[in-house]
């Protein structure tokens, strides 16, 4: 056998530092969260609105939303019982304080998990990254709620939250 | 047994009979409808794309105050994509805009339940939900 021990060592090494970078960069702004890849939780959660990724909200926030899902923010978004595990166990393990922590690190702070906040849009941080945007802006016929990240957002579906 | 069952019942009701064409679930999907029309009304006379196209169109205002009308959601032309108040885009509601709708029973059944009460404050008929589906089936 003759493998070619030093290009498999260096091709290693150079994958595990842009492996770094690459994490370094999505980890590094508070503008980047891993959009749903889970295609049930596409399916019954993205249908009405964006598939709000995982991480913007705590596990205690996911729990409590989806023990109330026959009065959704005045929806019915009920789903059968598997389903709703199915759901549930994705939201959870990938929430802000569980499985995807090192994305929601600033717009979670200050939160407090036991409050169960509902709504991301009413987060501290998220209102004031918001601060400066103008009543008419909310009121746009193209935006209309604050919940339409896409909006304003582009690449929301991507994951990206950054300006533009 | 069951889509021979779903065939006579759209031998059964006139209006209907041009819909035999379609697939498998659609057929027992209006079906099942039918039947129950004629349960609720003994003068049940088959379903109506007009009336559907009508309903569609109709401000009932009786649900959620940002969502009238089906059209509040779904385009007013079946054919084009729609927008919920949130801003996601929803797909054409025709069937020839989009050839994988209605194929999925349960997934209709979830959606008129929703979607009557958010408009009408009630649940659907089914004359209405027959009508409003033949509709789309015919655009
Ligand atoms: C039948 C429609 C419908 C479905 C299905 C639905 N939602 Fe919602 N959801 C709404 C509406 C309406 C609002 C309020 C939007 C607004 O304020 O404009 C909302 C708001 C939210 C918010 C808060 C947004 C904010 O303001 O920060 C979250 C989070 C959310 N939904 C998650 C989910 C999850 C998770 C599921 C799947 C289990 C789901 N939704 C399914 C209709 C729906
Ligand atoms: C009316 C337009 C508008 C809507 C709707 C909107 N945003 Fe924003 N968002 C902005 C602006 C403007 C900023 C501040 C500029 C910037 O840093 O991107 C911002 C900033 C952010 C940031 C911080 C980005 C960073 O780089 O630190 C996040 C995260 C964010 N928005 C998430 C959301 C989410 C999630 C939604 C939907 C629930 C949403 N936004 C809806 C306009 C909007
Ligand atoms: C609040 C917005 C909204 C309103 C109002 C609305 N719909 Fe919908 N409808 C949706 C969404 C979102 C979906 C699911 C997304 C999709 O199927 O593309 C849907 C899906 C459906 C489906 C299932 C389609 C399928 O492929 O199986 C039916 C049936 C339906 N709607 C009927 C109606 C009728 C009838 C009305 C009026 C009484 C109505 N909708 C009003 C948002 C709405």
């Amino acid at each position: 056998m003759d493998l070619p021990y030093r290009p498999v060592a260096l091709g290693l090494l150079a994958l595990a530092f842009s492996a770094l970078v690459w994490q370094r960069a999505q980890a590094g702004g508070s503008h980047y969260f891993p959009p749903v890849s889970d295609p049930v939780v596409v399916e019954e959660c993205g249908s009405c609105h964006l598939a709000f990724p995982p991480s913007m909200l705590p596990a205690s926030s996911w729990k409590r939303m989806m023990s109330e899902l026959k009065n959704h923010f005045g929806d019915d978004a009920r789903v059968d019982a598997a389903t709703a595990t199915h759901i549930s166990d994705y939201l959870m393990s990938n929430a802000g304080d569980t499985g995807g922590r090192r994305y929601s690190d600033k717009l979670l702070r200050g939160t407090s998990t036991s409050k169960a906040p509902l709504r991301i849009t009413e987060l501290e941080r998220w209102v004031g990254e918001h601060r400066e945007v103008p009543a008419w802006e909310w009121r746009h016929k193209d935006v209309r709620s604050k919940a339409n990240c896409l909006a304003c957002h582009s690449g929301a579906e991507r994951g990206y939250y950054d300006d533009d | 047994m069951k889509s021979q069952a779903g065939l006579l019942l759209l031998i059964a009701v006139p209006a209907m009979a041009s819909a035999s064409a379609l697939a498998a679930p659609r057929e027992d999907l209006l079906a099942g409808y039918a039947a129950q029309a004629k349960q609720d009304d003994p003068g049940f006379a088959g379903f109506s794309a007009a009336r559907g196209e009508a309903f569609h169109r109709r401000s009932f205002g009786r649900g959620k105050v940002d969502t009238p009308a089906c059209t509040s959601c779904h385009a007013d032309d079946p054919r084009a994509a729609g927008k919920t108040p949130a801003g996601k885009i929803i797909d054409p509601v025709a069937l020839s805009a989009s050839p994988s709708r209605y194929a999925d029973p349960a997934k209709v059944r979830k959606w008129f339940g929703r979607n009557c009460k958010e408009v009408l404050g009630r649940a659907c008929t089914a004359q209405e939900k027959g009508d409003w589906l033949s509709f789309m089936l015919s655009q």
